[in-house]
């Protein structure tokens, strides 16, 4: 009886490899904890529910909850953009808009092909939608929790008053939505930001540190906006696999068994069935440790840029403040005034260099501890993968070399088919 | 209560004979056309059935008949025959000895049974059921301890009678002169032992002898076995051959082969190595049973170089003929001409002798010497026999599962190799190598190539299944052609869709020609032996896709599948009902399941482009960390993709040629099944319309009485009872037909399984290898990242 201890083996391997983790390294100090530990979909809408344990004394109470809407985070993100003394921060990057759009027209589709389709398939089909569905929902419950995470980490911005009031502040915040003049001035301001960021490129660069930062930072972008993006189309296609192997064993485990290729349809159904779980879990766990990964990174290198960009037109205004009090010197008139100008640029380029040096620093080494750490736990799901799927394979190869007993075998398959 | 029973069967014998008459006849005469074919069967069996009555008549009609189609290979071969077999004799004459503990076997038995010698009802009931289920019947009389003495005791029977009137007519064998002498002698002690028990059983029969002529035909057919076996070696050899040749290995045959020498001074056969062991004979042929049309092949075998496969007939028929000739009223049996006469007859009967006689005896040899030659066979078989044998067709296919292991020895290895374009432009053709590997004696040589055109595959189909579909065998289905593929391959680019195509053709080819040849009946065809040898082949006519003959063929389909609709068969066998729903169904998921596995296919080549593409921006991006230890890693992450890459492209290849061509190829065999099930309901309809046409014959006739003209009413007579031949014969047709498909579907589903399993484990072993290398690279890569500081 070699076949019973082998499927509940089988079954355990893949119950396995659920292990998700965040892919995002922080410093948690435990003055300040954040953690989004539940979350209610309505709609279109996402309602996270914030919860904070302090011991800051700015704080009312040490512990407590607040629901939150993805435009909260927004406003806060915008806010602490636009606060002048953050200049010289690199303001962590705001989460995405949760994205339910591929898994609901997904939904739709099967809902539509549900005449065509057994109910097997369709239970099965429904099934890993929801857990896909689920999985995207995690996934943007996490990355709200992260981008708080670092706020709060942040030495400086977890004193920020918006930061605070974000998690304290029991009502609705009821931020309104952005309207359509400033949806359009922020347009705008996004197409003046990158005139001038053609234009301020020509201003000579006085520290080596930027010059280097900032040649490495754009190149860097790039390669990363690219890899992430062929990192989807990869973890897409794998996904694609396993659904292939989806379709293909619940086509062959609904069917009613074809006596006249009786072994051929068994064996098949098992194949299948038990790869396609396997399948399912490789590419979702790419897509969590890899793509993810890349994707974040992508937005803080843009974040990081942003910083750059900050500084570097703080040293063309330093710069213009110059010539101003040149051309006032030369004309002997407002004289202080530009001296005053041109210190106050000096002095607030100076901070900017500063803080962003230090932000900078701290980045990189954030960046490649996360890296480290997401590249050994992809490594090492994927050996896991492999171990599962290769052993699952020679037990399957054993077993059909083994038996000739077809009821007994379509038998194992159905338990096979249950458990995994 | 003996010739009660032996009374009733005749309707079986007759049916029987002729399914098995008519493989062995295609098999033979393939040459023959299809018409003829049929006329040559039907015309045989109705003359037996009327020999039944008028004992007078037969004789000089199928001396007609049969004189009248010349088969040339059998023509010629009579007359070598006389000249082998005084050499077999001789040798025989010094064996005689070694037979003998065998021979005890069978008399022990013999004389075991004497009380069932009532039931011979019984044996015949037991040779009845192998012709519907092959299969089932194996088991019957395996697991039935009682049947096998039965059998024999039948066997014994006839002995007696086969020795009686072999006393009697001495010159029957024209080779055998010196043989029957021996035969005699040894065969006395049988008879005596036998005769003890029998006489009672017998003595009813001898004047009704016109009536069991047909029957006898049955039991003669028994009777050159179980007489010939003691005394004269040559035919043993027969049994020996048949299981032998087709399905022990070489490799047993090899160290027997000196004493065989010895034995039978015959030293290029193979085949007769295994004699040594009387037990080993009997275990070997075992397996023919499971299929029925090979002992032809082996009896040619037997014969030795390279004789047409026909000649085991007439060498039977040699054997076999005289002691039927008897029965009708002893005409001229001298002549070689006549002994072909007998020959279609025989040859039926022959292979009810391989495929009950052997049984039996091997049955008794296994109980009793278990460790015979091929000791897991009779573990095989003495589980079997064990395991009732019902016939739940889940078992049969397992346990056939199992013999067919030793059967998958090899004999004939066929490979498609090198394909090849020729020409330019759109005249321009692909032409493939062909290279056989064969120990079968039809065979000049050992090994040979020819190449060949896609053309002359579909030509070789079109041949074979014109030939053979009609009787409902399951002719391989070449691969489709394809306009757009092959445009492709002509117009030259070499992308890799087109070479991908060529390898896919190439690949079914080779699988389409093994098929080919693996079939027991298909392999006897001249056209086959042609197309695998000849140098030169006729330019196959009216395979072209766009040409006049293609637009006639498709019209003919059409109006196929129109008939097809209005025939309304009302489905008497329930076997074929739910074989062809199930056929039905598989088709159907085949066919979803060959989308499904084609999209993962593309959904593979996709994922191992876009890993290409990842790997090389992983590689960039390494490019561009400043970090290092992280450059590293990013870099070393890129070669895993790249590998990763590698594999999902080998993946992809495999996916495609092993798994969904196999599927293709399971989807193309259903249709020919399906063909098959349509070329059954084909002969039901003709027989049907017989039918109702005798109906309308008889009214006609009935009305003539009513109106009382005696001129018309003549010929109506005539009319009718040429309409009753047909009907006779085209149900005949029918019930040959359906036997066959019954025949080839089991056949269909074993050799299916068997291939399956084949390809399924090595497409599992190369998923398992490419997730071995995953890991590999994997691994070696977390050193890597766990580096970077």
């Amino acid at each position: 009886n070699l076949l019973c201890p082998g499927a509940r083996c089988g079954a355990n391997l893949c119950r396995l490899m659920s292990i998700r983790s965040v892919s995002v390294d922080l410093n948690n100090d435990a003055s300040l904890l954040i953690d989004i530990p539940d979350a209610l979909c309505e709609r279109d809408k996402v309602k996270f529910t914030v919860h904070t344990k302090t011991t800051l004394s700015s704080f009312q109470k040490p512990e407590f909850s607040v629901p939150r809407q993805h435009e909260d985070f927004i406003w806060l993100h915008d806010t602490l953009v636009e606060t002048e003394d953050y200049a010289g921060l690199i303001i962590p990057p705001a989460p995405p808009k949760p994205d339910f759009e591929g898994p609901r027209e997904k939904m739709h589709k099967l809902g539509e092909g549900e005449a065509t389709m057994t109910k097997e398939e369709y239970t099965k089909m429904k099934q890993e939608l929801e857990a896909e569905y689920l999985a995207v929902f995690k996934k943007t419950v996490q990355v709200h929790e992260i981008f708080l995470q670092r706020l709060s980490s942040h030495p400086i911005l977890n004193k920020d008053r918006n930061f605070q009031i974000f998690l304290e502040y029991d009502q609705d915040l009821s931020v309104r939505r952005k309207n359509a003049k400033e949806m359009f001035g922020g347009f705008f301001k996004n197409m003046v930001k990158s005139a001038d960021e053609v234009l301020i490129s020509g201003v000579k660069e006085v520290d080596d540190f930027f010059e280097q930062e900032k040649t490495f930072l754009l190149d860097y972008y790039s390669k990363i906006k690219d890899s992430t993006a062929k990192a989807e189309k990869m973890t897409r296609s794998h996904k694609n696999i396993a659904d292939d192997y989806i379709r293909i064993s619940s086509l062959m485990y609904q069917q009613k068994i074809t006596r006249i290729l009786i072994y051929t349809h068994i064996v098949v159904t098992m194949s299948f069935v038990s790869l396609q779980k396997v399948e399912g879990r490789v590419a979702s766990d790419q897509e969590l440790k890899l793509t993810e990964l890349l994707r974040y990174y992508m937005r803080d290198i843009q974040a990081a840029k942003d910083l750059l960009y900050r500084r570097a037109r703080a040293l063309a205004d330093y710069e213009n403040s110059n010539k101003a009090l040149d051309k006032a010197r030369l004309k002997s008139k407002d004289i202080p005034q530009a001296e005053e100008h041109q210190q106050q640029c000096l002095q607030k380029f100076d901070k900017l260099s500063e803080s962003g040096k230090k932000e900078l620093t701290s980045f990189k080494g954030r960046r490649v501890v996360a890296f480290r750490k997401n590249l050994i736990e992809m490594a090492e799901l994927e050996i896991k993968h492999a171990k599962v799927r290769s052993s699952i394979q020679l037990y399957y190869i054993c077993f059909i070399m083994c038996t000739n007993e077809l009821q007994y075998a379509w038998g194992i398959c159905k338990i096979l088919c249950e458990q995994i | 209560m003996a010739t009660s029973s032996e009374r009733s069967p005749p309707p079986f014998p007759d049916s029987e004979e002729q399914d098995v008459l008519d493989t062995e006849e295609v098999a033979n005469r393939a040459t023959d056309d299809d018409d003829d074919d049929g006329e040559d069967l039907f015309l045989s069996p109705t003359n037996q059935s009327l020999a039944e009555m008028e004992p007078t008549l037969p004789p000089t009609s199928q001396n007609s008949d049969f004189l009248i189609q010349p088969p040339i290979d059998i023509m010629s071969d009579p007359l070598i025959d006389p000249i082998i077999s005084p050499e077999e004799n001789k040798p025989a004459a010094e064996v005689v000895s070694e037979p003998s503990d065998d021979f005890v076997d069978l008399t022990n038995n013999g004389t075991d049974s004497p009380d069932d010698t009532g039931t011979a009802d019984s044996t015949k009931d037991t040779s009845e059921i192998p012709l519907d289920e092959p299969s089932d019947e194996f088991f019957d009389i395996l697991g039935s301890e009682s049947g096998a003495p039965q059998e024999e005791v039948v066997v014994a029977d006839v002995t007696v009678e086969a020795s009686k009137s072999e006393d009697t007519d001495p010159p029957l064998d024209d080779e055998t002169g010196s043989k029957v002498e021996q035969a005699k002698e040894t065969s006395t002690d049988p008879i005596i032992n036998i005769t003890g028990d029998l006489p009672a059983s017998d003595t009813q029969q001898p004047p009704t002898t016109n009536k069991i002529a047909d029957p006898l035909l049955d039991l003669f057919s028994d009777t050159p076995a179980v007489d010939a076996k003691k005394p004269i070696q040559p035919i043993p050899d027969l049994f020996e051959d048949e299981g032998s040749d087709l399905f022990t290995e070489p490799r047993q045959t090899k160290p027997a082969k000196q004493p065989q020498k010895s034995l039978f001074g015959e030293p290029d056969e193979d085949l007769f190595a295994e004699p040594l062991g009387a037990t080993s004979k009997k275990t070997i042929s075992q397996e023919p049973k499971t299929v029925t049309p090979k002992p032809s092949g082996d009896g040619g075998d037997k014969g030795a170089n390279q004789r047409e496969p026909a000649d085991i007939f007439t060498e039977e028929a040699v054997i076999t003929a005289p002691t039927v000739s008897k029965t009708p009223g002893a005409t001229s049996k001298t002549n070689g001409v006549h002994s072909e006469e007998d020959t279609d007859i025989f040859a039926e009967a022959t292979v009810e002798l391989s495929l009950d006689s052997p049984h039996n005896e091997r049955k008794k040899d296994m109980t009793a010497k278990p460790s015979a030659s091929a000791p897991s066979l009779a573990a095989a078989a003495a589980a079997a026999s064990l395991t009732k044998p019902q016939s739940a067709a889940l078992e049969e296919l397992e346990e056939e599962e199992e013999e067919e292991e030793e059967d998958d020895k090899f004999e004939i290895n066929v490979s498609v190799t090198n394909p090849e374009k020729i020409g330019d432009g759109m005249n321009a053709y692909m032409a493939y190598k062909v290279s056989t590997e064969t120990t079968l004696p039809m065979f000049r040589t050992k090994t040979f190539t020819v190449r060949r055109r896609f053309s002359d595959f579909l030509g070789l189909y079109e041949k074979l299944s014109e030939k053979h579909g009609p009787n409902g065998f399951i002719v391989p289905p070449p691969p489709e052609k394809s306009i757009l593929g092959m445009t492709k391959v002509k117009v030259g680019k070499e992308d890799s869709s087109s070479t991908d195509f060529v390898e896919r053709r190439r690949g079914a080819l080779e699988r389409y020609l093994q098929r080919v040849v693996n079939h027991p009946s298909l392999i006897q065809d001249p056209d086959v032996r042609e197309f695998l040898e000849r140098e030169e082949l006729p330019r196959a006519v009216n395979t072209q896709a766009l040409s006049g003959a293609g637009f006639l063929k498709m019209i003919n389909k059409a109006t196929d599948a129109v008939s097809k609709m209005t025939i309304k068969m009302n489905e008497s066998d329930v076997w074929f009902e739910e074989k062809l729903q199930e056929v039905e169904a598989a088709d159907q998921l085949f066919r979803k399941l060959h989308t499904l596995v084609e999209s993962l296919v593309v959904h593979r080549k996709e994922l191992s482009l876009n890993t290409a593409s990842f790997a090389k921006s992983a590689a960039m991006l390494g490019s561009a960390e400043d970090n290092t230890a992280l450059s590293r890693a990013l870099s070393q992450l890129a070669e895993v993709e790249d590998k990763m890459e590698q594999l999902h492209q080998e993946q992809a290849a495999n996916d495609t040629f092993s798994f969904a061509e196999l599927i293709a190829d399971f989807i193309r065999l259903l249709g020919a099944v399906r063909g098959s099930f349509d070329h059954r309901m084909k002969a039901w309809q003709r027989w049907q319309d017989a039918q109702s046409m005798l109906q309308k014959k008889r009214e006609t006739e009935a009305k003539l009485l009513w109106a009382n003209k005696p001129d018309k009413l003549q010929l109506a007579k005539e009319e009718i009872v040429e309409w009753e031949a047909k009907v006779t014969q085209y149900e005949r047709d029918f019930e040959r037909v359906s036997a066959t498909v019954r025949k080839e579907v089991i056949r269909f589903e074993k050799e299916r399984t068997k291939n399956f399993k084949r390809q399924i484990i090595k497409y599992m072993e190369s998923l398992l290898q490419s997730q071995q290398q995953v890991m590999k690279y994997w691994e070696a890569f977390l050193p890597e990242a766990k580096a970077i500081a």
